[in-house]
């Protein structure tokens, strides 16, 4: 063990914490609007939109995030001119965008299944009897499906955003200097990867536990 | 799209992409079975008594689910031959330069990762068998091993098939990762063929076919064993 690693890559780790945070974080954001939509396009009686959001949750899930994450990054390179014909060019160019796009994609496809056993296990006669009341469609998801299906899918919710912490360091393969890509950049400098492990692998642990209480905390909150 | 690239032979990259497919296939069995002999290992710890025996169990599956795996993978590249090496001049007094295959620690990398998925589905198999039919076994005079491998065996497997399926596919797709340290699966072949041929974008969506079709066979074999192992159960 090597004090002087350990103080020089603390600093260093903790200086990507904030890249990491905003990978997890935007990705969640827009992963879950998406996801809202793309679970119940899953539940519309439309063949073509149920099949077709059926289809997006299937690739998604069923291949490797790396491989998502190099087909948008390197793989647009080879429709450069189609993008550039549509002006989006610029954006793939980005790895930021990139991976953004590839982690919200990814988490939107898993979120989605999660989100759609939510609402398929809100109790018919709920809806029945907001029926009878006289709600309207609108009325019927917004004050009784929704809420009660984001209580029902919290507990499986909060695995995917801990799967989100860990996916997010697939980004470091892109160029982004996220913690782990910071990680690797010492482990290799000085040959020794376990001390920066230490402190990056503690980083993410305490990430982690974070975010099981919250999702404990609110589970509490909306407990029926 | 020109896709005679993906042919077979000397001019395409279909033979490549054939053996680097094998080669996932392998990593990932290998990883699989490693983890399962971890899982069995780590959940028998958990069902314990042994307070100390619990807690190194735990947090082996705490860390190795909390932590990404690519640090995994970095820290066993980088630190395997350090420790191969400190530890052939120290006992052997070799001091050659000592590096372990890639192969071995890719195995080893997701194996350690795919045994703490597996851990928590044992365990929770484990704990469902009812244990009316282990007391009816006691009763019976059903010696420790006879008990354990035709009452609780059995019953633990088909428990624990649907959580272990799951955990194949994600293992299945864990070993992608592996192509950081430059094993040629279907990643690495499909980077190599990118960079060479200049067409990121077919070798990409290639690699993701095969996953896809990787995924739908699997899905389909863990079909005909979740059957198998339902054979002469009452199901509903």
């Amino acid at each position: 063990m090597d004090w002087d690693i350990i103080e020089e890559s603390i600093p260093a780790i903790l200086h990507a914490l904030p890249v990491t945070l905003g990978l997890i974080g935007t990705s969640l954001l827009i992963g879950f609007v998406l996801a809202v939509l793309v679970a119940l396009g899953q539940l519309q009686k439309a063949w073509l939109i149920s099949r077709s959001a059926h289809f997006f949750v299937y690739i998604f899930r069923s291949s490797p995030l790396l491989i998502q994450i190099f087909l948008i990054y390197y793989g647009s390179g080879q429709l450069r001119d189609e993008l550039s014909a549509v002006g989006l060019w610029h954006l793939f160019r980005e790895p930021w965008f990139c991976a953004i796009l590839a982690l919200s994609l990814n988490t939107a496809a898993y979120t989605a299944e999660i989100i759609r056993g939510g609402i398929k296990s809100v109790p018919m006669d709920l809806l029945e009897a907001g029926e009878a009341i006289g709600m309207n469609k609108q009325q019927l998801f917004r004050r009784i499906t929704f809420p009660l299906a984001i209580r029902q899918a919290l507990p499986a919710y909060g695995n995917e955003v801990i799967l989100m912490v860990k996916s997010s360091s697939l980004a470091s393969t892109i160029t982004i200097m996220d913690i782990t890509g910071v990680y690797k950049e010492i482990a290799s400098e000085y040959f020794s990867p376990l001390e920066p492990l230490l402190i990056a692998g503690s980083i993410y642990l305490l990430l982690n536990f974070i975010v099981t209480q919250l999702i404990a905390y609110f589970e509490r909150r909306l407990a029926i | 799209m020109d896709v005679s690239i993906l042919s077979w032979g000397d001019t395409g990259w279909g033979d490549e992409f054939f053996f680097a497919t094998l080669m996932t296939l392998a990593v990932a069995t290998c990883s699989f079975l490693l983890g399962l002999v971890i899982a069995v290992l780590a959940a028998s710890m958990k069902l314990s008594q042994r307070r100390w025996l619990i807690f190194l169990a735990n947090i082996y599956t705490t860390v190795v689910r909390g932590i990404p795996e690519l640090l995994v993978i970095y820290l066993i590249f980088y630190g395997s031959g350090t420790l191969l090496m400190s530890i052939a001049s120290s006992l052997f007094g070799i001091h050659d330069y000592i590096e372990m295959p890639i192969f071995l620690m890719g195995v080893l990398c997701i194996g350690l990762s795919s045994g703490a998925y597996s851990t928590e589905v044992i365990r929770g198999a484990v704990q469902a068998v009812p244990t009316g039919t282990i007391e009816a076994a006691q009763a019976m005079g059903m010696p420790v091993l006879v008990r354990f491998r035709r009452i609780l065996v059995p019953q633990t497997i088909r428990f624990a098939l649907p959580g272990l399926g799951n955990v194949w596919q994600l293992t299945l797709k864990e070993t992608s990762l592996i192509s950081v340290i430059g094993l040629t699966e279907i990643v690495r072949i499909s980077q190599i063929g990118a960079g060479s041929e200049k067409k990121p974008f077919i070798f990409f969506i290639t690699a993701l076919l095969l996953f896809l079709i990787l995924a739908s066979l699997s899905n389909r074999a863990y079909k005909l064993l979740e059957a198998r192992a339902e054979k002469g159960v009452r199901v509903n």
